[in-house]
C-alpha cells in the first residue's frame, strides 16, 4: 500500500514479561485521513502512536511511515525522521518551561537546522494563526491549559510535517479549551493535515475523526467510518 | 525498621551511578587527605625518633692526637653534664678511588669501631655485616654509596672490600673500619684524629656540655665539636622541603573532597524528594528519612573510604622508604590515626551534608514532596536561556550552554571543583618545572662532556687515567700541575665544541664558619653552567667573587661587602662580593685568577647541537692523553628527592582531577535526572544522538572553561606561594628566573585543563543521554 502515510503489519509489542502491549495490529492510515484510536487505559493506544513515531520499536512486524520503514531506523535516524515528516502533540503539553513560546515553537526547526529568518517567520505565522501570538515572548508555565496546547500544535507544525500524531490532546484540558483544541484539529484535517488521533474523547472523535480505530487487549477490533 | 533497611538498600542499588560516584569520591578524598596529612606527620618527627632510637650523640668531639691521649678522652667522660660516652675512636680522611680505572671519588670520612653497638651512637647494620679485620669496610649512608661487594682503593693503595652497610642518624662517619684496619690505611694526604661521642644530661645545653669537656682535656685538643641541635636543624630542614608542598595539596584535596561530597550527597538526596515524598504517604518519620538517606549515602562512602585508606597507605609507602633511608630507624608507615581521622573525616562531612538535605526533604509537606518532579517548578536561569538562543551556535549547544544557569548552587560547586582541579594542575606544572630549574641551577651541571683528571697515583693494576664521576665535586687544587690554558685551547680545538670552561674546587676556611668553604675557580666563560643570581652579577674580574646566600648568612654580610679567605697553605685572599649566587652550601665562586697557584682541574664542555657525546669523548681523551686527562659523557644525575616530589605530585595531581571531573559527572546525571522527562521531549521533538551528546558536553563546557580560567591564575599564585617556602626551608632565597615558568604555550594549554576535566566528567552522562530512548525518557517521571 505505497500511497498510504502509514502502513503497519502484523505488528507486536510485549513489555518485560507482561502480556503484549500490541498484538499483530494491521494498520493504514492514507494521506489526509483523519483517524481516532480509541480504548480503555492499558490498551495499546499510546503504544501504537510511539511505533508509528518511531519512538519506540516493535518486536515484529513492520511500520513504514511516509514511505519509511521506522522500526529499522537507529535513534539518529528515527530522530532525523521525526523532525520531518511527524508532529507530536501531548495529553500534558510537554513544553518546555524554560523556553518562551516562540523558542519551543522554534525549537523542532532549529534541531533540523532549518533557517532562522524563514522558521521564525513561519512560527510567527503559525502563532497568530492559532491566537497565541500575544504569547509570542511568555513562558509556559503563564498559560492556560489551552493555551499551553495550542502552542504544543504550533510546535508540532512548524516543520511541515506529512503526519499529525496527537496523544489524548483534550485529556488534561478543561471543556472551554478542549472545544477550542477539537475545533482546532478539525480545521487542520480539513486543511489536508494526516492526523492520527488517540483518544477518550468520543466528542473529539466524532468532531474530526474520518475513521475510528478501537484498541482492547492490544489488539485492532475495529476500523469503523465516523 | 525492617522496611526502612529495605528502602535503604533498594536506594543504593537503585541508583548505582550515584552509589559509584560517592564511593569513588570518598575513596579519592580519603586518599588525598591520608597521603597529604600522613606525609606531613611523618615529616615532622623522623629524625627525633631516629636519633632517640640510636642514642644519637649530643656533642661529637674530634680531637688531635698529636694534643691529647685516648686516656684522657676516656677520662672526659666523666665531664660536669655528661651522662654517656663513646669513645675515643681512630677518625681518619681518606682519599679513594674506586673501580678498575681508579676513578676518584670525594674523601671518606673513615671511623674505626670493634662493633656498631654502645652507650652512644648505636650505628645500624642495614645490610652484609660489620668489619672484623683490615681490608673490609662498612659504608654509610652520606654523599659516597658502594654496594656490597665493591672495591675501593685508598691513598696509600689498600684495597677494601664493601663488607656491610649501615646508617647513623647523626652521620659520625662517611663509613667504618675494624680498629685492626687503621695501620694499613695511613698514607701521605690522609688526616687522623680521634672521635669521641658525648650524650648530655640535658640536651639542650650542648654549649655548657661542649665547656665541660674541653676543660677536662688539654689545649688544643679539640679540633671540633659538633652540637647534635645542628646536625638536627639540617634533617629537618631536609623534611621542611615537603611541608609548603603537602600542605598545598592537602588544603586543595579538602577543599574538593568537601565540595564534591557535599555536591554528590546533598543532589542524590535531592534529587529523591518525590520518593521520599512517598515513603511519607506511607508512613515512614522525618526521622526515619533522614536515618535512611544518611546510611543511604555512608555505605557507599563507607567502601570507598576504606579503599581510599587503602591506597593512601600503599602510595606513601616509597616515600616513607625514603625518609627511613635519609633518617634510619624512623617512621615506616603511615600513623594509624591519620588514616583514621581522614576516612571519619569525609565520612563525618558525608553524613552531615546527607542529614542537611535529608532533614529539609524530611520536613517538606508531603504533598508538595510528592508534587516534585510532578508539577512545574521554579525555573531559573531564563536570562540565560534567552541569552543563548541569540547565540549563533547551533540550537541543541545553545541549550546546553543555558543549562547550568538553572541550577546555580549546584554549577557553583562544580565550577569550585573544576577550579581547584585545574590550580592542582597548573600548581603541580609549575612546581615541577621549578624544581627541574632549581636542580638544575644547585648542579650546575649543564656539560654534555666533563674532563677531568685521574687519581694522583697509579691506579689498581696500573696507572691508566681516571675520570670523576659526572656531575660529581671537581678534584681539589691538587691536581694544579696542569695548565688549563693548554687544555681548555685543545678542547677548543676539537671538532663539536660549542663552549668548555675550567673549574677547580678549594676547600677554604671563612671566619664565622667552623666548616670549609668551597671556593671554585673558573677559567673561560661559566655563564652557560646554569648557575642563577639571585642578585648583583657574575663576576668579572679579578679580586671578585659572587657567593651563596647560606655563606652570606653564616658570615653576616652582603652584596658589596669583601670577604676574606684562607687556603689550607695558609693565603689569604680577599674577595669582593659583587653577586648572590643561587647555591645551597656555603659556597664562593671567582675567577682562578683571583687564587694564585690555581689551575682548573675540571672541564665540563657543551658540545654543538647533533654531535655525538661518546664519539666526542673518545676523540678529545686521545688529544689529551699527554695530560693523563680523561673525557667522559655527562650522565643525568637526578635527584631521589626531586623524583620523589615530582611522583607525589604526579599521584596527588591525577586523584584532585579525578575529584574535579567525578564532580562534573555527578553534576551531570543528577541534571540529566531531573530533566529527563525534557530529555525525552527534545528526543521526540527530532534532536538527535549527536545533537544530544553536544548539548550534555555544551551545559558543562562554559563551567570547565570558567573554571579552568579561575583554576590557572590560584595556580600560579600558590606557585608563587608554596615554591618560595620550599626554597626559604632550606635556607634559599629563589631567583625570579626559576619562578616564572608558565610562557604562553603553557598558559594556554592550563586554561584548557577546565574544559578537558569537564569534557572527561561529561562523556559517560553523554553517552547515557545519547542512548536514553525516547519513549523511556517520556514515561519517566
Amino acid at each position: 500500500m505505497t500511497d498510504s502515510v502509514i502502513d503497519l503489519r502484523g505488528v507486536s509489542r510485549r513489555y518485560d514479561e507482561g502480556p503484549p502491549a500490541l498484538d499483530d495490529v494491521s494498520l493504514s492510515v492514507a494521506p489526509g485521513e483523519c483517524v481516532a484510536v480509541l480504548g480503555p487505559s492499558g490498551s495499546g493506544k499510546s503504544t501504537l502512536l510511539n511505533l508509528i513515531a518511531g519512538l519506540d520499536r516493535p518486536d515484529s512486524g513492520t511500520v513504514t511511515v511516509a514511505g519509511t520503514r521506522v522500526d529499522t531506523l537507529g535513534e539518529a535516524a528515527s530522530a532525523r525522521f521525526r523532525r520531518t515528516h511527524v508532529g507530536l502533540i501531548f495529553q500534558f503539553f510537554n513544553l518546555l518551561d524554560d523556553l518562551t513560546v516562540l523558542e519551543n515553537v522554534l525549537l523542532p526547526a532549529q534541531l533540523a537546522g532549518a533557517r532562522d529568518k524563514a522558521s521564525r517567520e513561519h512560527a510567527a505565522r503559525l502563532l497568530d494563526t492559532l491566537g497565541i501570538a500575544r504569547h509570542a515572548g511568555a513562558y509556559p508555565g503563564r498559560l492556560s491549559g489551552g493555551e499551553r496546547q495550542r502552542v504544543a500544535v504550533a510546535r508540532a507544525l512548524v516543520n511541515r510535517p506529512a503526519l499529525l500524531l496527537a496523544d489524548e490532546p483534550t485529556g488534561a484540558l478543561d471543556t472551554a479549551s478542549g472545544e477550542d483544541v477539537r475545533y482546532l484539529l478539525n480545521d487542520l484535517h480539513a486543511g489536508g493535515q494526516t492526523i492520527v488521533l488517540v483518544t477518550h474523547d468520543l466528542r473529539l472523535a466524532e468532531a474530526c475523526a474520518t475513521r475510528t480505530i478501537s484498541v482492547r487487549d492490544g489488539r485492532v477490533e475495529a476500523g469503523v467510518p465516523a | 525498621m525492617n522496611g526502612l533497611n529495605r528502602v535503604i538498600r533498594s536506594g543504593v542499588r537503585r541508583r548505582r551511578v550515584q552509589t559509584v560516584v560517592i564511593a569513588l569520591v570518598a575513596a579519592a578524598a580519603v586518599t588525598a587527605s591520608v597521603l597529604g596529612a600522613g606525609l606531613l606527620v611523618a615529616s615532622e618527627a623522623p629524625f627525633d625518633d631516629a636519633f632517640a632510637a640510636q642514642r644519637g650523640p649530643h656533642l661529637t668531639v674530634q680531637a688531635d692526637p698529636a694534643h691529647v691521649t685516648a686516656a684522657q678522652l676516656t677520662a672526659s667522660a666523666s665531664a660536669s653534664g655528661v651522662s654517656a660516652a663513646a669513645g675515643p675512636y681512630p677518625l681518619l680522611v681518606v682519599p679513594m678511588a674506586v673501580g678498575p680505572q681508579g676513578m676518584r671519588i670525594p674523601p671518606l670520612t673513615l671511623v674505626a669501631r670493634a662493633d656498631p653497638g654502645g652507650a652512644v651512637d648505636r650505628v645500624e647494620l642495614i645490610g652484609g655485616r660489620w668489619a672484623t679485620g683490615p681490608g673490609e669496610l662498612v659504608m654509610g649512608g652520606g654523599m659516597v654509596r658502594l654496594p656490597l661487594g665493591a672495591t675501593v682503593t685508598t691513598a696509600g693503595g689498600t684495597e677494601l672490600t664493601v663488607v656491610g652497610t649501615a646508617r647513623s642518624v647523626s652521620g659520625t662517619a662517611g663509613g667504618w673500619v675494624a680498629p685492626s684496619a687503621v695501620a694499613a690505611l695511613d698514607a701521605p694526604g690522609v688526616t687522623h684524629g680521634l672521635q669521641m661521642l658525648y650524650r648530655l644530661t640535658d640536651p639542650a645545653q650542648v654549649s655548657a656540655g661542649r665547656d665541660a669537656v674541653a676543660a677536662t682535656l688539654p689545649s688544643g685538643a679539640v679540633v671540633s665539636a659538633r652540637s647534635w641541635l645542628d646536625i638536627r636543624q639540617d634533617a629537618v630542614e631536609d623534611a621542611a622541603v615537603f611541608v609548603p608542598f603537602l600542605v598545598a595539596f592537602a588544603l586543595l584535596g579538602i577543599v574538593m573532597a568537601v565540595l564534591v561530597v557535599g555536591t554528590v550527597i546533598a543532589g542524590t538526596v535531592g534529587a529523591a524528594t518525590r520518593r521520599i515524598g512517598i515513603l511519607k504517604a506511607l508512613g515512614c518519620t522525618p526521622g526515619g528519612i533522614v536515618r535512611a538517606y544518611v546510611t543511604q549515602a555512608l555505605i557507599p562512602a563507607s567502601i570507598g573510604a576504606l579503599a581510599g585508606a587503602v591506597a593512601g597507605n600503599l602510595i606513601a609507602l616509597p616515600v616513607l622508604a625514603e625518609t627511613e633511608e635519609i633518617y634510619g630507624s624512623a617512621n615506616t608507615a603511615i600513623a594509624w590515626w591519620v588514616t583514621v581521622l581522614a576516612a571519619g573525616g569525609v565520612l563525618a562531612v558525608v553524613a552531615a551534608t546527607g542529614w542537611a538535605a535529608a532533614l529539609r526533604a524530611g520536613r517538606l509537606r508531603t504533598v508538595d514532596a510528592i508534587a516534585v518532579g510532578r508539577a512545574s517548578g521554579p525555573v531559573r536561569g531564563r536570562w540565560a536561556s534567552r541569552l543563548a538562543a541569540r547565540l549563533p551556535v547551533p540550537r541543541p549547544i545553545g541549550l546546553g550552554l543555558a543549562r547550568p544557569f538553572a541550577r546555580p548552587v549546584r554549577t557553583s560547586a562544580t565550577l569550585l571543583a573544576v577550579a581547584a582541579g585545574a590550580a592542582a594542575v597548573t600548581f603541580a606544572s609549575g612546581l615541577g618545572a621549578s624544581l627541574v630549574r632549581i636542580q638544575t641551577a644547585l648542579d650546575q651541571n649543564t656539560a654534555d662532556v666533563t674532563v677531568s683528571g685521574s687519581f694522583g697515583g697509579p691506579g689498581p693494576g696500573g696507572a691508566a687515567p681516571g675520570g670523576l664521576p659526572p656531575g660529581g665535586s671537581a678534584p681539589s687544587g691538587s691536581a694544579s700541575a696542569l695548565d688549563g690554558a693548554a687544555v681548555l685551547a685543545a678542547i677548543a680545538a676539537q671538532d663539536g665544541t660549542r663552549a668548555a670552561y675550567g673549574v677547580v674546587e678549594e676547600p677554604v676556611t671563612v671566619v664565622g664558619i667552623a666548616d670549609p668553604v668551597r671556593l671554585s675557580a673558573f677559567s673561560g666563560d661559566a655563564s652557560w653552567a646554569g648557575f642563577e643570581m639571585v642578585s648583583g652579577r657574575w663576576f668579572a674580574a679579578p679580586g671578585e667573587t659572587v657567593a651563596s646566600a647560606p655563606l652570606l648568612k653564616a658570615v653576616g654580610i652582603q652584596v658589596g661587602d669583601s670577604l676574606t679567605v684562607r687556603s689550607d697553605d695558609g693565603t689569604t685572599t680577599s674577595l669582593h662580593i659583587v653577586g648572590e649566587v643561587f647555591e645551597s652550601s656555603p659556597s664562593v665562586f671567582t675567577s682562578t685568577a683571583t687564587v694564585p697557584g690555581l689551575q682548573p682541574a675540571e672541564f665540563p664542555i657543551a658540545l654543538t647541537d647533533g654531535t655525538d657525546a661518546g664519539a666526542y669523548a673518545e676523540k678529545l681523551t686521545a688529544a689529551l692523553t699527554a695530560q693523563s686527562l680523561t673525557a667522559q659523557p655527562t650522565g643525568a644525575d637526578v635527584d631521589p628527592l626531586l623524583l620523589l616530589i615530582q611522583g607525589l605530585t604526579a599521584t596527588l595531581t591525577l586523584l584532585l582531577l579525578a575529584v574535579a571531573a567525578l564532580g562534573v559527572l555527578n553534576m551531570l546525571v543528577l541534571d540529566l535526572r531531573d530533566r529527563v522527562h525534557d530529555l525525552g521531549i527534545h528526543k521526540a521533538l527530532g534532536m538527535t544522538p549527536k545533537q544530544t551528546i553536544a548539548m550534555v558536553i555544551a551545559s558543562v563546557a562554559g563551567v570547565g572553561l570558567t573554571g579552568g580560567l579561575l583554576g590557572v591564575p590560584l595556580g600560579i599564585a600558590m606557585q608563587r606561594l608554596v615554591v618560595p617556602s620550599m626554597a626559604a626551608s632550606g635556607g634559599l632565597h629563589l631567583p625570579a628566573s626559576l619562578l616564572d615558568v608558565y610562557g604562553p604555550a603553557l598558559l594556554a594549554a592550563l586554561a584548557l585543563g577546565g574544559p578537558a576535566v569537564a569534557l572527561l566528567g561529561a562523556l559517560l552522562p553523554a553517552g547515557w543521554a545519547a542512548r536514553t530512548r525516547t519513549a523511556t525518557a517520556l514515561r519517566t517521571e
